[in-house]
């Protein structure tokens, strides 16, 4: 009976979900004009959901102090208080508001993953477009560190580095940044290798555009698509990294608030049938699955497929 | 057939050498610290003596090629070193661990491999129908959930109504069947994790060759739609299927240290993030050495028995 129940919940919020996707997707149609409304009507209500989902994340993560109740590091009454009306999610370990925890922990969790992403794209595919532009050793040298960098696990790699370096979000950041600008190298560099055979490449280079201009304007532009579908893919692997990191207490220290270690700090509550340890765990990956939706979406228009 | 064999010698002679290459890097990884790595272990208010001692201790004194062939010619024996924690030998602390972590990877494989296997060529027979969707839609979002967020619901779901043990403590006393019953969340959270991909995998791969002619011919001889996928599809399949088996065991080796973590099961992941808090770095290098040297032999079988599946390579005129 208490199956049916759930299954009964879970229907009803996938129906939400839906809901909330097609209204804002309507929304947004409404909203803008031209291309954009065109291209937003191709998209799925999954697409939607995700849409809706991201921009909710970004809303709390960039209003945080205006939204918390709370401040981020105050204690604000016993430790491990139920859901009442003052603490609307109870309090952690410390006697911190839960809620204000979690609003806080989109700025901190996410922010400090999209800066990793953002940092191992700008390296991988800079390295990516150079290689495959000019070739020869270049080429050789960087694709063979990256195939022995890709050859150890990376959560391996990453404790291992931070060992060595101690933990730090600074340090965090350049070890996740550097694995995974591996990732974005190949892909960059596969996609720029189709592109540097073109003849208006030919054409550029016989027009003698420098290097720079020549990986910027001509080949940048038409490798673009894949690697943006590519970031949310790898925003995805770098958040998961770090909230897995931060769980296992090597990321991001306490007492910044953030989810992966939120978990950590108030798992022991579950065993005692408490779902508020879950809701930190919940938030990552209801943001992993919207980007993931989007990117599938953005995928799926990016190879010209029609259903 | 001797093409064959060239190919997998060189693919061999490859793997070693990544290993060699992977070793240097994991031991060199601590000579990339600027400055001296005892006084940074130390930190800034250690004495000038004590630093001094201790890089003795780590050898630091000797060049660091010496070391590095000491060290591997130490850990190809068996010998890692001692922790600095704790000062014991690092193959004592590793030995028991390393047994309790294959066999929860090997226990999350035994499941997880033969279900994502059917449940591939179930979605492949009827694609498209709501089983196909249902089985996606649970795959596309399992893979977006970190391990700790499947493994809490598991234990919020199955444990706390008393059904299966929340930590799994293992000793020497603890038979088969015992062991079997207390790393079952583990074990199935784990299978939760690598199932989805492996599942979607053989789908593609199946679907990628049903348009095929003889696929088409098989079909129009009026064979029964399981016989044809059984039969004549998947045998094609298998190397794309067998890649991507290899390529998640791979993943299980290095995803149990989360899940060894939440269930606080003994093994070498464990291990690995308790010492990487302590700083303690021999034994965090003897335990990504041994990591990185399963996921290299993993792919490496991977990448042979795809090669041999291929009957064009065999059977090469």
């Amino acid at each position: 009976m208490t199956i049916l129940i759930n299954l009964f919940w879970i229907a009803v919020a996938i129906a939400v979900a839906l809901g909330a996707g097609w209204l804002f997707r309507a929304a947004t149609i409404a909203l803008t004009r031209g291309a954009t409304a065109r291209m937003l009507r191709t998209a799925p209500l999954t697409a939607g959901f995700g849409m809706l989902v991201i921009l909710i994340y970004v809303v709390v993560a960039l209003f945080a102090p205006l939204i918390a109740p709370y401040a981020e590091r105050e204690v604000v009454g016993a430790q491990f208080l139920p859901w009442d009306a003052t603490h609307l999610l109870g309090t952690d370990n410390l006697g911190r508001d839960m809620l204000t925890r979690l609003i806080y922990g989109a700025r901190n969790t996410v922010g400090i993953a999209f800066a990793t992403t953002a940092l191992a794209f700008t390296m991988g595919s800079i390295l990516g477009l150079l290689a495959a532009t000019v070739g020869g050793w270049l080429d050789q040298i960087l694709s063979r560190i990256v195939d022995i960098l890709m050859a150890i696990p990376s959560l391996i790699f990453s404790l291992l580095l931070l060992t060595i370096f101690g933990t730090s979000v600074t340090t965090l950041i350049l070890v996740i940044a550097t694995i995974d600008s591996t990732r974005v190298f190949r892909l960059a560099r596969s996609v720029a290798l189709n592109i540097v055979v073109m003849d208006y490449i030919e054409a550029a280079r016989l027009r003698g555009e420098g290097l720079w201009r020549l990986i910027t304007r001509e080949i940048l532009p038409n490798a673009l698509a894949p690697l943006v579908a590519e970031f949310g893919l790898r925003f995805c692997f770098v958040f998961l990294a770090i909230s897995a990191l931060s769980f296992l207490g090597v990321g991001i220290q306490p007492p910044t608030a953030d989810w992966g270690s939120m978990v950590r700090e108030n798992a022991a509550l579950i065993t005692f049938g408490d779902v508020t340890p879950l809701l930190p765990a919940g938030a990552i990956a209801l943001l992993t699955v919207a980007v993931n939706f989007v990117v599938d979406w953005m995928l799926h228009r990016a190879s010209g497929l029609k259903e | 057939m001797s093409v064959i064999w060239t190919m997998i010698a060189k693919r061999l002679g490859l793997g070693v050498l990544t290993l060699f290459v992977i070793s240097v890097i994991i031991f060199g990884a601590t000579e990339l610290l600027p400055g001296d790595l005892a006084q940074n272990i130390l930190g800034q208010s250690a004495t000038p003596e004590t630093v001094a001692a201790f890089r003795k201790e780590l050898g630091l004194d000797l060049p660091a090629y010496t070391r590095y062939f000491n060290w591997l010619f130490g850990a190809l024996q068996g010998d890692f070193g001692t922790s600095l924690a704790n000062k014991r030998p690092i193959a004592d602390l590793i030995a028991t661990r390393l047994g309790n972590t294959l066999f929860l990877a090997l226990y999350a494989a035994a499941i997880s491999v033969p279900l994502s296997l059917l449940l591939g060529i179930l979605a492949a027979l009827y694609r498209n129908s709501i089983f196909d969707r249902t089985v996606n839609a649970m795959a596309l979002s399992s893979i977006s959930f970190p391990e700790f967020f499947v493994a809490y619901i598991l234990i919020f779901v199955l444990a706390q109504s008393g059904l299966f043990p929340s930590m799994s403590r293992m000793d020497a006393t603890v038979g088969f069947g015992e062991a079997l019953y207390r790393t079952f969340l583990p074990a199935l959270t784990l299978t939760l994790v690598v199932t989805a991909h492996m599942m979607r995998m053989t789908r593609a791969a199946i679907i990628n060759l049903l348009a095929s002619p003889y696929i088409e011919m098989a079909r129009l001889k009026g064979m029964k739609p399981m016989r044809v996928i059984l039969k004549h599809a998947l045998p094609n399949a298998l190397a794309p299927i067998i890649t991507v088996v290899a390529l998640n065991l791979a993943y299980l080796v290095t995803g149990v240290v989360v899940v060894e973590v939440v269930f606080v099961y003994p093994g070498l992941g464990q291990l690995m993030v308790d010492s990487v808090s302590k700083r303690d770095f021999p034994v965090v290098q003897a335990v990504a050495l041994i990591f990185a040297a399963a996921y290299v032999l993993l792919n490496l079988t991977a990448d042979v028995l795809s090669t041999l599946s291929n009957p064009r390579l065999i059977h090469r005129k």
